[in-house]
């Protein structure tokens, strides 16, 4: 059994993320991303099970509204595969791919689960309300200074912090 | 010095290269989210238990470095900052949308890019997590019909926050890198306080 290598020095992490943010400016103009990746996902899913319902909807209309006409040939749809792909390779290389669910010790695994899909599907909602996550809103967004996107990041951190106690058994 | 960046809205390349290029900056992305601890739940939770305060110093050290090689390569006159997109702002669909965000946050432990992160590393909370998105990315599109004028109010276009506070966007950089510094030594103090070993286990 491997041991797995420690994390990196969260400000070295920093750095780097911040230089992959930078020469996503540089070269395209535009930040990082990742939920608006997962709609033209899901878009795409709907187009090809029901395309009349796609269309007939406005937001499955604009993510099928692509330079290509694919929904799927996106700039963050190819991010997000980088990404699976860098994760995976980081995990490799660092002895950390485990087929684990993550918890704390006093909790359950299919509570777990449960949490896991329902914190996921309030995040994937909430994403869209706010036009982007982390990605696109607190981090592109508050590099960039936008208003709307500090907005965002403070009321994730806030509303967060005040809701931690609800799920402390899940984490301690 | 001629202004030539980004590179793309110069059409420097296509969009086949722009979608490579976007691939290439993806691996570079995760790469660094996992070499964060972001691929963990545990570890990323650990922010709103004040146990590890990666999450914000990972974030604030990105912000501050990508804001900081923006403002001086536009300052030298390298990138043309009218042609990178500033995210126009909705003030209360963000406001709430980040309220709601805030709660799938602490309750599922992973946010959109740290749970891929998660999943292809094998957390099976990490690939649930991706299907619970999916779902309230359903709910949001079949509700969109219903909230999409509420969507598109208090609209205040491409506003940044040195144009909101009226200061100068150099001041604006070092008001944010002084309040990040200020942050760092907070979360390194709170780390310590929170992490003394004084509970029974």
């Amino acid at each position: 059994m491997t041991n797995p290598k420690p994390y990196l020095n969260p400000y070295l992490a920093g750095i780097g993320l911040g230089l992959v943010l930078l020469s996503a400016f540089v070269l395209m103009g535009r930040g990082l991303g990742a939920s608006g990746a997962f709609t033209s996902v899901f878009t795409a899913g709907v187009n090809s099970v029901a395309p009349e319902h796609a269309r007939a909807n406005g937001l499955y209309r604009d993510y099928l509204n692509t330079p290509s006409g694919n929904p799927l040939k996106e700039w963050l749809v190819y991010e997000i595969a980088g990404v699976l792909v860098g994760g995976f390779v980081s995990g490799l290389l660092s002895r950390r791919i485990r087929g684990t669910v993550e918890k704390g010790p006093r909790f359950t695994v299919s509570g777990r689960l449960v949490y896991a899909f329902a914190g996921g599907l309030l995040l994937g909602f909430g994403s869209k309300v706010a036009r982007g996550c982390t990605s696109g809103q607190a981090l592109t967004g508050g590099a960039l200074l936008s208003v709307g996107s500090w907005v965002f990041m403070i009321a994730v951190f806030a509303s967060a912090y005040a809701a931690a106690f609800l799920f402390r058994r899940q984490w301690t | 010095m001629d202004m030539n960046a980004p590179l793309y809205q110069f059409g420097m390349f296509d969009l086949q290269t722009a979608l490579f290029i976007a691939f290439l900056i993806g691996i570079g992305f995760g790469f660094f989210l996992e070499q964060a601890g972001f691929g963990s739940s545990m570890k990323l939770a650990g922010q709103f238990y004040f146990r590890d305060l990666t999450v914000f110093k990972v974030m604030f050290t990105a912000i501050i470095t990508a804001m900081l090689g923006l403002f001086w390569l536009s300052k030298f006159g390298l990138v043309d900052l009218s042609l990178v997109r500033v995210l126009p702002t909705y003030l209360v669909p963000q406001l709430v949308g980040g309220i709601i965000f805030g709660v799938g946050f602490v309750m599922g432990g992973y946010c959109p890019g740290t749970c891929c992160v998660a999943a292809v590393t094998g957390r099976m909370d990490g690939w649930i997590h991706l299907l619970g998105m999916f779902a309230g990315i359903f709910i949001f599109a079949e509700a969109y019909p219903l909230i999409s004028d509420w969507y598109s109010s208090t609209a205040m276009g491409e506003v940044t926050l040195s144009q909101l506070l009226n200061v100068a966007p150099g001041t604006m950089v070092f008001i944010v890198v002084v309040i990040a510094l200020l942050g760092f030594a907070g979360a390194e103090y709170l780390e310590k306080i929170f992490n003394r070993p004084e509970e029974p286990a």
